[in-house]
């Protein structure tokens, strides 16, 4: 194996990719072949660092220098100062303002909250190898616990580690993923499955999206010891086709390990085969339920199954299946290695080991961060996340997307894990964590999530194909100042009978959004609905804007913007608007120098 | 998606079918791939691919018009995504998908005349710290500004 000097990661997930580092990975390649350095300098591309907001991330080992924002046309700077004359560009390092103590400093990367405060496990790799390199993984110990599964325990020794670690369903609903497998080891059948979740579809989650392009081989890693567990010898991962880079470098891990023997017949001389296939999703969100999802695998409409059965006993080709969620399974590979204790000593009572959460919306540090259980949300926002932007109010987080509910200021200190969040009318779900500043309309919020939920209910039965949709036209109706007396207890009247009734965990958490928003923000509705006024200033039918007379300067500059012509007066003298003609564009609003015109 | 195969031609969806008829499950991945070269999955289209697999076209039909990938017609060749996922729409992606409308002349999930472009509105597209996003095919744009729409339509 050829030795380097130093190693140049240059951050390859979606985000970075999208941001052109692609061209930056280019660049290194011919700057360091201009100075001879090609056998000196190793270029490694890898997933997700987590800070998507400071992208795109380039990392130079061995000083491990976190550069970020960088830019094709920084390449050469870097690669003539840093790796020629070994002086960091300091320009370009990720530094970020600590205004806690008397004086404000600068810190680097590794001592900010965001990385001090974390805890990779799921995450691990992810950022540290070449996801397209076998080799890389297994330098990291990748495939060791295979291994030590097939060679030194029985089935029933594998169930035991999992079901004394504690580990609980990712995907969201908690589920002990020991008592799952062991279910399924119990079943009989002359086939079992392993199945793998990756039909990730809440809005604003994309932890799994990351562990498939940083990380794929824990995931296949994983499978297998699930299929060794339970007694299977074929699996399936469900990815979604909007996933094209994750799809690409997960087929890229399933051939390299076909050709190093860790997957196929007889994998370390043991007798144990298992073969794994990739299926694409076809853009349906209900495809992320299990039955659903094995549905959609056999080549069916994605419509869920009444549960029981259940998945364990007759899943995929009504033969006895495991399912498992992406972030689920990348923990597994470490609890088999580390046992069971490393993993629950992390985590609260209930909720063992850590949680990766995507960080997205109002918030400043937007990426991806795992965090032990129990950790409170106002650290994730605050001291990991690094607060809300433009000096705005935090509000409310959303978690769960279109399953979950909000999590408002009064909150703000429950620590994070399965129970805890249940209790306040959120859920985990699979992580996405949408911060919201005072900016955002609540009602508009749950108008959102409804909406989502009505376009991806799959019709197969009637209480959420028209449920959701009646429960949407009254939140449309609210929003554009329509609401009457008696519609947020037809609201809550409605939600009750989706919750009691509806097939699959799509309907019957399809009023969550509305309930928790009801709950903490019911003042909100009320405005909409009394008052026909949105105290956010969000929604637009509600909207009025005024110009302040004693502000205004009368020079007429917001009249010319108007595009309507709704805002008349004479030089030198208040103007006014004419609130009949007023299309509420907000174009005066943004010319006016004096700030004169106010939202009302 | 641009269509490579005529969609007259059927041969080739025939060979598609043949090709993965004894996978278990093939439905899907059969519809994948012809969709891929078609551009669409037309009754004809669907109906050649039936005749293949030895099952009544219905079933196709229930597969195809259940996912929204799939689509009947013929779509634009390039597919222009809006994300409307919720860290996007916080972060005003409707304004976006507006300018679109206005500049294509399109209401969302239309196809303008020339087959160029197809508008659509998408789910969470998984970069949400790049918000608002939108993809064309499998370019990324994020951090947009209605103001940036004009310029971008323009590269293609």
């Amino acid at each position: 194996m050829a030795y380097y000097r130093s190693q140049v990661l240059i951050c390859a997930g979606t985000g970075c990719h999208s941001n052109k580092s692609n061209e930056i990975i280019e660049r290194f390649n011919e700057e360091l072949k201009k100075h001879g350095l090609e056998d000196e300098v190793q270029i490694v591309t890898t997933g997700c660092f987590g800070l998507c907001a400071a992208g795109p991330i380039v990392v130079i080992y061995p000083e491990d220098t976190f550069y970020s924002k960088v830019k094709a046309d920084d390449v050469p700077e870097l690669v003539e100062e840093h790796l020629l004359k070994g002086r960091e560009v300091e320009r370009l390092i990720f530094t970020t303002e600590d205004d806690s103590g008397d004086e404000p400093k600068t810190l680097k990367f590794v001592d900010t909250d965001f990385h001090k405060k974390q805890r990779r496990v799921a995450l691990q790799n992810c950022g540290r190898i070449n996801p397209e390199d076998i080799d890389e993984y297994i330098a990291f110990d990748g495939y060791k616990a295979l291994e030590k599964v097939l060679t030194s325990m029985t089935p029933e020794d594998v169930i035991n580690v999992m079901k004394e670690s504690g580990l609980r369903g990712r995907g969201g609903a908690g589920f002990p993923t020991g008592v799952k497998w062991s279910f399924a080891q119990a079943a009989k059948g002359d086939k079992k499955y392993v199945a793998c979740n990756a039909d990730e579809g809440d809005p604003g989650a994309f932890m799994d999206r990351s562990i498939l392009e940083g990380d794929p081989h824990s995931v296949i890693e994983a499978m297998a010891i699930a299929a060794y567990a339970i007694g299977a010898d074929e699996g399936f991962i469900y990815v979604r086709a909007e996933y094209p880079i994750a799809v690409r470098r997960f087929q890229i891990a399933i051939d390299q390990a076909r050709e190093y023997g860790l997957l196929g017949e007889n994998i370390f001389d043991t007798g144990f085969n298992f073969n794994l296939n990739i299926r694409l999703g076809a853009g349906a969100f209900v495809c992320g339920e299990e039955t659903a999802l094995m549905n959609s695998i056999e080549g069916k409409r994605g419509e869920p199954r009444p549960r029981p059965p259940f998945p364990a006993n007759k899943g995929i080709f009504d033969k006895p299946t495991v399912l498992n969620n992406v972030e689920t399974y990348a923990n597994v590979p470490k609890i088999i290695l580390n046992g069971a204790e490393w993993f629950n000593s992390v985590g609260t009572e209930k909720s063992k080991g850590t949680k990766v959460f995507a960080l997205g919306g109002k918030i400043n540090n937007v990426g991806l961060v795992e965090v032990p259980m129990g950790t409170t949300l106002r650290e994730v926002i605050y001291d990991i996340g690094g607060g809300i932007p433009d000096d705005k109010k935090f509000k409310a987080a959303q978690t769960g997307g279109p399953s979950g509910g909000c999590i408002p200021t009064e909150h703000l200190d429950l620590p994070m894990d399965y129970e805890s969040l249940m209790s306040i009318g959120s859920m985990m779900g699979s992580g996405g964590l949408i911060v919201m500043d005072e900016t955002d309309c609540m009602v508009d919020v749950a108008r959102f999530f409804m909406d989502f939920i009505v376009d991806e209910s799959c019709g197969k039965c009637p209480t959420c194909r028209i449920g959701t949709k009646r429960m949407l036209e009254i939140l449309e109706r609210i929003c554009e100042g329509k609401g009457e007396d008696g519609d947020i207890e037809k609201l809550e009247e409605l939600a009750k009978t989706l919750k009691s009734s509806a097939l699959c965990g799509l309907g019957q958490t399809a009023p969550n959004p509305v309930l928790s928003t009801l709950q903490y923000f019911r003042d909100e509705y009320e405005a909409h609905i009394y008052e026909k006024r949105c105290p956010a200033g969000a929604c637009k039918k509600l909207l009025s804007y005024e110009i302040v007379a004693d502000k205004c300067m009368g020079c007429s500059a917001c009249a010319k913007q108007c595009p309507v012509s709704a805002i008349e007066g004479e030089i030198r003298s208040p103007f006014t608007i004419d609130k009949e003609k007023c299309i509420k564009c907000g174009a005066c609003m943004d010319t006016c120098r004096f700030n004169a015109i106010i939202k009302a | 998606m641009a269509q490579t195969v005529d969609i007259k031609d059927l041969s080739v969806a025939r060979q598609i079918a043949r090709d993965y008829k004894d996978v278990p499950g093939c439905i899907m991945p059969i519809l994948q791939k012809t969709q891929e070269k078609y551009g669409c999955l037309s009754f004809e289209i669907q109906q050649a691919l039936a005749d293949e697999l030895d099952i009544p076209v219905s079933e196709l039909y229930g597969v195809a018009t259940f996912y929204s990938q799939f689509s009947l017609e013929r779509k634009g060749d390039y597919k222009i995504g809006v994300c409307l996922g919720t860290a996007c729409y916080v972060k005003k992606s409707q304004d976006i998908l507006d300018e679109l409308q206005k500049q294509l002349n399109l209401e969302v999930g239309h196809t303008t005349p020339d087959h160029k472009f197809t508008l659509e509105a998408t789910r969470c597209l998984g970069c949400c710290g790049l918000a608002p996003v939108m993809m064309i095919n499998d370019d990324v744009y994020g951090g947009l500004v209605p103001e940036d729409i004009a310029a971008i339509l323009a590269k293609y």
